[in-house]
């Protein structure tokens, strides 16, 4: 009989630490290798982590939510079978402690984020009891009759004990008359059918939402955002892009807006260079980005997650858009690997058909500029004889106001309103 | 002057004040008691507990006293008992001291500073206490008075020599031949009984027409019964008029001027509040008589200074003040609390005890309730019958509407021991069935109080 320690291993370069997420084991389950012992995420990625051996799992190293320190230990196997290491010598902690077998998270090929949420569920509170109380009438100035544990929980529920019809034998107030009490009030008879509740549930906020939680946290308290709203005309671009969806191939799939909007963009932080920025406001620097990294706002099963197209400035209208629905894919069923969901140096964010007239989008900090795309609509527009029913769509674009301008940022999105409404331009060399 | 700040301060280390004082503790709060005698007040140190102890041992001796006069009933027999008086004071003094220990010990647990001293207001947050080594400034944000009460002093049998209080009659070197008792209360009966069972010549003198006239008649005939058969005698109607070498002067029932011979004189008229000196003329609290007024939560007129235990009123029972006190501590933490107790049982310590909780007939009628009432006599208890104690009976008092208990009470020997049912039934809401249909273990007295409940429905079994 053995004993192995399954540290937490290395999932990702420059990571120090990472959040548990899930368990798949317990104590007392018996584990084969490369059966899944946990889940942990770090900046971006999942990470499963699987046992390197076969035994019993006789201790779990901390709780959901908890962060844990790379190498730190995860898992204390039993492992089974084997010489018995020599009355595991005190002294000497490495033979007892083999080093796992766990590759980097990229060749680990983490597997679909499980669909079922990490939080525990809280029980429903107790539905209101269905029984009628029967009224007991008190005389005016009677006290109530309760046991002093229903009296505390009045008091403490600032519930007045008088107004509660007891039910219980001589009118005594019983725990389920002051819980129906407090969950229909006084006037319970007045709303038949509709009760009050009360019931909390509480839902521990892990993972990738407290992620996203911290992000935006920082974003809102650090970045004194200023928006934008533009809207474009997209008739042309939209007969543009029917033209060319006319015979889709698997190198020239169909496109979406989104990238001849990154085309548009690239084009525009060509000239604004300004825009395309990480602002490391802690030491005071903005770091101009000469390649273009955009990174896509996609929803998934989990919550919001950020894939990054590299170098859009190197990639035409095709390729950013097989890059796109192939990150979208990957964040989805979450496989996108650390990389692909880092290193963003401007951020589209898009709802589609939920896209709304307008958003304020928030900065994907430390970037300084987020471009939201709001949904397409055919409006009557005025040409000057006559109202046209033309294809809108408005730009809402947030930038961090610390380093751009006010007329920057209009620059910038009047830049993005002529190109898109005169796709032709997106395709002349400047 | 030493200063001292805290969040609450307690004057009066009785049952209502180190109560307070503990559960504040429990809570958090920097809490200061102060008391200028001993830690547990006059019910630990001249109450409730030494007299219980006293009595203990003349219930002891009695039976010894019986056994030697030929009268036990079951063939027991002594022979020239005698008790050492002085040693079984010792003893309820060791007693006595072993429960101060364990009240400062408590409090020590609760982190409570305690402060030995007289304490008087400066104002509702200001109380200078003056210690042994000087003059204490403590400032409060909270204060709760729980000075307690001392004996009644009747202005023409002033305490000292012969005439004595219950304090003293607690410490008596030795048993007094005549023994006088002015006041048929409790207190005049429970030490009087003792006495008397220690050989003394009892004389008690109540100014009313019966004994502990707070007891509907039901109740006490049994003690009465049982005073006659110590040989106290009872002058019912009579007045205490005034003491002169070794006699108590009264006029008897009859209008006549009479002399009682007596070694002692024991007034137990009563208590008072112990509020003189405290300086309560600095904050001009609304008072109730003698008492300090309190509202529901035990708060005075001013705000922060608060008032529980005997300061406040009857009944004056130690129980009482221990809840007012836990209540007290609770809302100075900041937990909405108000005294919403439905009984506060008492209990007399006479021979037989007397327990009553909640409303006796008469007064459940005066308050207006239809009532059926139950009666189960102890003659027809298995346990009563074999532990020679056949006298007295359990009552319950009930709504005859649905049923709600509203008083039960009892006479009988070691009753006291059933208060706790009778309390926790009435405190919740417990209606005739509920205790009809709870067993209680046989053989007990206190099948009394399930026979009592089912006398009061109809079907009594066992009578």
């Amino acid at each position: 009989m053995g004993e192995h320690v399954v540290k937490l291993p290395d999932v990702g370069e420059g990571v120090a630490e990472a959040e548990l997420v899930e368990w798949h084991v317990k104590v007392g389950d018996i584990v084969r290798e490369d059966d899944l012992l946990a889940s942990v995420m770090t900046d971006k990625a999942t990470v499963e982590i699987p046992s390197p051996v076969e035994g019993e799992v006789l201790w779990t190293g901390g709780e959901i939510g908890d962060t844990l320190a790379i190498g730190s230990a995860l898992v204390r196997v039993k492992t089974a079978g084997g010489e018995a290491p020599k009355a595991a010598p005190p002294p000497a902690p490495e033979t007892a402690e083999v080093l796992p077998p766990v590759e980097a998270p990229k060749a680990a090929a983490p597997a679909a984020p499980k669909p079922r949420a990490p939080i525990p569920e809280q029980p429903l509170a107790r539905p209101a009891p269905k029984r009628e109380p029967v009224a007991m009438r008190r005389a005016p100035g009677e006290k109530p009759i309760a046991s002093p544990a229903v009296r505390l929980e009045a008091r403490e529920a600032g519930v007045d004990l008088r107004q509660v019809t007891g039910s219980g034998p001589g009118g005594r107030v019983t725990r389920e008359d002051l819980e129906a009490f407090v969950a229909r009030g006084p006037d319970a008879a007045r709303s038949p059918g509709l009760a009050r509740r009360t019931d909390i549930t509480e839902i521990k906020i892990v993972g990738l939402r407290r992620r996203i939680a911290e992000k935006m946290a920082l974003s809102k308290a650090r970045i004194p955002h200023i928006t934008i709203v533009e809207e474009v005309d997209v008739t042309a671009l939209e007969d543009l892009r029917a033209a060319l969806n006319k015979k889709p191939t698997a190198e020239r799939p169909k496109l979406t807006v989104l990238p001849f909007l990154m085309r548009a963009m690239v084009r525009a932080l060509a000239e604004q260079p300004g825009l395309n920025a990480l602002f490391d406001d802690d030491a005071g620097i903005v770091r101009q980005h000469a390649g273009v990294h955009i990174g896509i706002a996609t929803q998934t099963p989990t919550g919001l997650v950020v894939p990054v197209v590299k170098h859009a400035e190197a990639r035409g209208l095709w390729e950013c858009a097989v890059e796109v629905a192939r990150l979208a894919e990957r964040a989805r069923d979450g496989t996108a690997s650390r990389e692909e969901l880092s290193g963003s140096t401007i951020t589209i964010t898009s709802l589609g058909p939920l896209g709304a007239i307008a958003t304020t989008p928030v900065i994907n900090y430390p970037e300084v500029a987020i471009v939201g795309v709001n949904r397409m609509a055919i409006r009557p527009m005025w040409d000057g004889r006559a109202f046209v029913p033309r294809k809108m769509m408005n730009l809402s674009s947030s930038f961090d106001h610390r380093v751009i301008d006010g007329w920057d940022a209009a620059v910038f999105v009047q830049r993005l309103k002529e190109l898109l409404e005169t796709p032709a331009m997106l395709f002349v060399d400047a | 002057m030493e200063e001292i700040a805290c969040r609450l301060l307690v004057i009066g280390a009785g049952p209502g004040g180190y109560v307070c004082a503990i559960r504040a503790g429990q809570l958090g709060i920097d809490t200061v008691i102060v008391e200028r005698g001993r830690l547990g007040g006059s019910c630990l140190n001249v109450g409730c507990i030494p007299s219980k102890a006293l009595i203990h041992v003349a219930d002891e001796f009695e039976v010894l006293s019986t056994a030697a006069a030929g009268k036990s009933a079951f063939g027991l027999t002594a022979h020239a008992p005698k008790v050492d008086f002085a040693k079984a004071v010792v003893w309820k003094d060791e007693i006595v001291h072993r429960l101060n220990n364990g009240v400062a010990g408590l409090l020590r647990k609760a982190r409570v500073k305690i402060v030995h001293g007289e304490a008087r207001f400066r104002d509702g947050k200001t109380v200078v206490v003056e210690t042994e080594t000087g003059s204490t400034l403590i400032r409060a944000e909270a204060v709760v008075i729980a000075a307690g009460s001392a004996p009644v002093e009747l202005p023409f049998l002033p305490f000292g020599g012969d005439i004595i209080s219950s304090t003293e009659a607690l410490s008596l070197a030795e048993v007094p031949k005549r023994l006088a008792v002015v006041g048929g209360g409790y207190i005049g009966l429970e030490l009087g009984t003792a006495f008397a069972k220690f050989g003394a010549k009892v004389t008690v003198v109540e100014a009313l027409p019966r004994i502990l006239p707070l007891y509907d008649e039901e109740l006490t005939a049994p003690v009465a019964r049982r005073l006659h058969e110590l040989g106290v005698e009872v002058l019912a109607g009579a007045k205490a008029e005034g003491a002169e070498s070794g006699k108590l002067r009264i006029t008897n029932g009859n209008g006549q001027a009479k002399k009682i011979a007596a070694d002692k004189i024991l007034v137990t008229v009563g208590r008072t509040p112990a509020v003189a000196g405290l300086g309560l003329e600095e904050l001009v609290l609304d008072m109730d008589g003698r008492f300090i007024r309190i509202g529901e939560r035990c708060e005075t007129s001013m705000r922060g200074v608060y008032a529980i235990g005997d300061v406040t009123g009857e009944p004056m029972l130690a129980h009482r003040a221990m809840a007012q006190g836990e209540m007290v501590a609770e809302i100075v933490a900041g937990l909405p609390r108000a005294w919403d107790k439905r009984c506060i049982p008492a209990i007399c310590f006479t021979d037989p005890e007397i327990v009553s909780a909640g409303l006796s007939p008469d007064e459940a009628r005066a308050a207006g309730h239809e009532i059926k009432v139950g009666q189960f006599p102890f003659s027809a208890n298995g346990r009563a019958m074999s532990r020679h104690a056949e006298r007295g009976f359990v009552r319950v008092v009930a709504r005859a509407d649905h049923n709600l208990v509203l008083g039960v009470q009892a006479v009988g020997q070691g009753i006291s021991e059933l208060a706790a049912a009778f309390g926790l039934a009435i405190e919740m809401g417990a209606t005739l069935e509920d205790i009809a249909g709870t067993i209680h273990a046989h053989p007990t007295m206190g099948e009394g109080l399930q026979e009592a409940a089912l006398k009061a429905l109809g079907h009594a079994l066992h009578i």
